[in-house]
């Protein structure tokens, strides 16, 4: 199959996408396979675990075009959805045993923990990244292992991390725009806790909330977790600044952060609780969905900057890996690569109004993200988003110090349990060097 | 030799699901091992480094904390509740059947509607207590750790107070009537009987009762887990809940075993009373 360049699949795909989607037809399915370099295996069949939709688009979109895949190859596919936190032990459970799914969908650097495990992909990311503009700088730290040197996950992209917040609010607190500074936001969160409403961020072991604004404040004040040679940097005036930062901020929020799940921002700002948050898009696709009275209020925005002056975002990064196990590992390119090709991606991404913010740059210029401004902050997390562990090596050590909820907790030391700002950095120090040492 | 024959199927079963993961368990603790990789044996390398970790002495504190607790509250609550029950009131019956409902529901389900009752800002015992004029606002049940270790211990006491309940609701109901009677004829009143007759008959099934809850106390994840994952800020670690966060996320699977063994040593312990106990009954 001829690949479309951006242009021609931009000037195409809206109009295209949508007569596809009512009238059935699909691209020429057996040509999509016939021009794949990954030729999959004689009586192949895959299974696929992956994360559930946030939005109900994903799943049905998904489930689709694997239909579209099993048609063109005669592959069959079983796709297997988990509550998001549940695929990392899953596949780790996996990668011990040596058997389970042959892909999994998974989170942030889950792939460097068990690297040797996985199948080489190099060849499925150069095949993409060549006909679709290549990828952001994000999906490298992700996915390139610095220690086997190769590529052990495919970069799929982001669940974004934008600003949540209700714009008559932040009106009332003197704000038309969305401040571009953190200095202003603060402005306009206590003007908005004086008014009755509070923000609110998560602070508990909530893994994609709390990680998310934590991570992008820190590195907002220039704090990072490492070096580039692995040694601790977290003990810094920057994190200092940031500590600070966050306990301001702290003081603007509703009671009770500190116990929050992943869904309780949700909850509390659907319910008109709070005026302000971090999340993905499915927030704002949940209000114009479910909640009619309040969505024309809601709204979205960048993150604004700190003292570095760039953006620095935080996001929930999804990759696609395929374990050494499986049987079928060029019907599993195959299929992945099958997946984040236009003809699939484009309705994938489009259908769930931009949750996953694909880590191909050529996805920019789909028409979704400018369809609504609400949706364009989502286009533009991938630009100036940082990694888990910046600025210290991608890999096992950073994977692990976020599963321990290592920065989250420095920040609800000093935010919630008042210690000193230099007492909780000292043992966010402390834990720090003990997982790298030990990694 | 036919002896040894007809015991093989449950001596296998007994090695196979037992003694194997077990024994698993601990040559992973003396080893090196992380996901996917063997490792090296490393002696008790494992042990002093998690002796050496802060949160892993808070997660232990709190296991045994939580565990004294909740068997305490579970054992006064049960008693409480299968002296109503042993007694024959209309509806008795369905009484005794409610009873076992949190015992039975699943744990993560009960754990996700207890999610619910604490939340911050939804509670509806916060809801409750708001009306009864007994607070102003709502509770931060799990924002802060000494309220979120109680509110753990309080979901705990819930989901295991009917095994205490219907544990002891048999013991009562083996008493023979007999020696009640012969204690009234003797002038004792309600107090003088339990304390003499009902308490002491109980004892070892009070006993068996600590013994296997504390053994599932102590090894509670699910609630946990659901719950507070461990936090705020490692305030509800436990055993399992640190065991799990080190091994299988973390991928550090030795580390992970270790920690996950220790609470044997408690185990054991509590073993020892229990045997003991029942020897001398």
């Amino acid at each position: 199959m001829k690949h479309l360049d951006r242009r021609e699949f931009l000037a195409t795909s809206a109009a295209g996408i949508g007569a596809a989607a009512l009238t059935g037809a699909f691209p020429s399915l057996a040509s999509a396979a016939d021009a794949s370099p990954f030729k999959p295996e004689k009586d192949a069949k895959l299974e696929l675990l992956r994360w559930s939709g946030f939005v109900k688009a994903d799943d049905t979109i998904w489930a689709e075009n694997t239909k579209k895949f099993t048609a063109a190859t005669g592959v069959p596919v079983q796709i297997q959805s988990l509550n998001w936190p549940d695929v990392t032990p899953k596949a780790a459970l996996a990668a011990q045993v040596g058997s389970g799914p042959d892909i999994v969908m998974g989170w942030n650097d889950d792939p460097f923990v068990y690297p040797d495990k996985l199948v080489d992909m190099t060849d499925v990311v150069e095949n993409l990244g060549k006909a679709h503009g290549g990828w952001y700088d994000n999906a490298r730290s992700y996915c390139f292992d610095q220690d086997v040197k190769r590529w052990v996950a495919l970069p799929v992209g982001v669940t974004g991390n934008a600003l949540n917040y209700r714009k008559s609010w932040a009106r009332e607190a003197g704000f038309n725009e969305f401040p571009k500074d953190l200095d202003g936001m603060l402005k306009m969160a206590r003007g908005m806790k004086k008014n009755g409403h509070p923000t609110g961020f998560a602070l508990g072991h909530a893994v994609g909330d709390a990680n998310s604004w934590t991570h992008w404040i820190l590195w907002a004040f220039g704090g990072k977790q490492a070096n580039p040679d692995n040694s601790i940097a977290i003990n810094s005036p920057e994190t200092n600044g940031a500590l600070q930062y966050g306990k301001a901020l702290y003081e603007t929020m509703i009671d009770g952060v500190s116990g929050w799940t992943d869904a309780s921002n949700n909850q509390a700002f659907l319910a008109g609780k709070i005026g302000l948050t971090m999340n993905g898009i499915s927030i704002w696709y949940v209000a114009k969905e479910q909640f009619p009275a309040i969505f024309p209020d809601c709204a979205n925005a960048i993150p604004p900057y700190g003292p570095v002056k760039t953006h620095t975002i935080a996001n929930n990064f999804t990759s696609a890996y395929v374990f050494k196990y499986s049987k079928y590992p060029n019907a599993a390119k195959d299929y992945l690569r099958f997946m984040l090709d236009q003809a699939q991606a484009g309705p994938w991404v489009t259908g769930m109004l931009g949750y996953v913010t694909p880590a191909l740059k050529g996805y920019a210029d789909l028409p979704i993200w400018t369809q609504d401004p609400n949706i364009t902050p989502y286009r533009d997390v991938m630009q100036g988003a940082k990694y888990d562990g910046y600025n210290g090596k991608p890999g096992k050590a950073a994977a692990q110090a976020l599963d321990e909820f290592v920065l989250v907790d420095m920040f609800a030391d000093v935010c919630v349990n008042n210690m000193a700002p230099k007492d909780a950095m000292r043992k966010a120090e402390t834990r720090l060097n003990t997982i790298y040492k030990r990694a | 030799m036919l002896g040894y024959l007809l015991i093989a199927p449950a001596a296998i079963i007994l090695l196979g699901l037992l003694a194997y993961p077990l024994v698993l368990g601990v040559w992973l603790s003396l080893t090196s091992a992380t996901l996917g990789k063997a490792g090296e044996f490393v002696g008790l390398q494992n042990y002093a480094t998690i002796l050496a970790d802060p949160i892993f002495r808070g997660a232990a504190a709190y296991s045994v904390f939580y565990t004294v607790c909740s068997e305490v509250g579970k054992l006064v609550l049960g008693l409480a509740l299968a002296l109503v029950l042993n007694q024959q009131f209309r509806g008795y019956r369905a009484a005794r059947a409610l009873m076992l409902l949190p015992w039975v529901a699943p744990t993560v389900l009960s754990a996700l509607a207890w999610l619910w009752l604490l939340d911050p800002q939804f509670s509806a015992l916060s809801w409750l207590l708001v009306q009864l004029h007994l607070v102003h606002s709502n509770v931060d049940f799990l924002g802060h750790p000494w309220p979120a270790r109680f509110s753990l211990i309080v979901v705990n006491i819930w989901r295991g107070l009917p095994y205490f309940a219907i544990g002891y609701l048999a013991g009562l109901q083996s008493i023979s009537k007999d020696l009640y009677e012969a204690a009234a004829i003797d002038g004792a009143d309600g107090w003088q009987a339990f304390r003499r007759i009902t308490w002491p008959l109980l004892a070892p099934i009070t006993t068996i009762l600590v013994a296997f809850s504390s053994i599932f106390t102590l090894t509670d994840f699910q609630l946990i887990w659901t719950i507070t994952r461990g936090g705020p800020t490692d305030a509800t670690q436990v055993f399992t809940t640190l065991a799990y966060q080190r091994a299988i996320s973390g991928g550090q699977l030795g580390e992970g075993a270790a920690i996950a063994i220790s609470p044997i040593v408690f185990m054991v312990v509590l073993a020892f009373f229990v045997v003991r106990s029942v020897r001398e009954k």
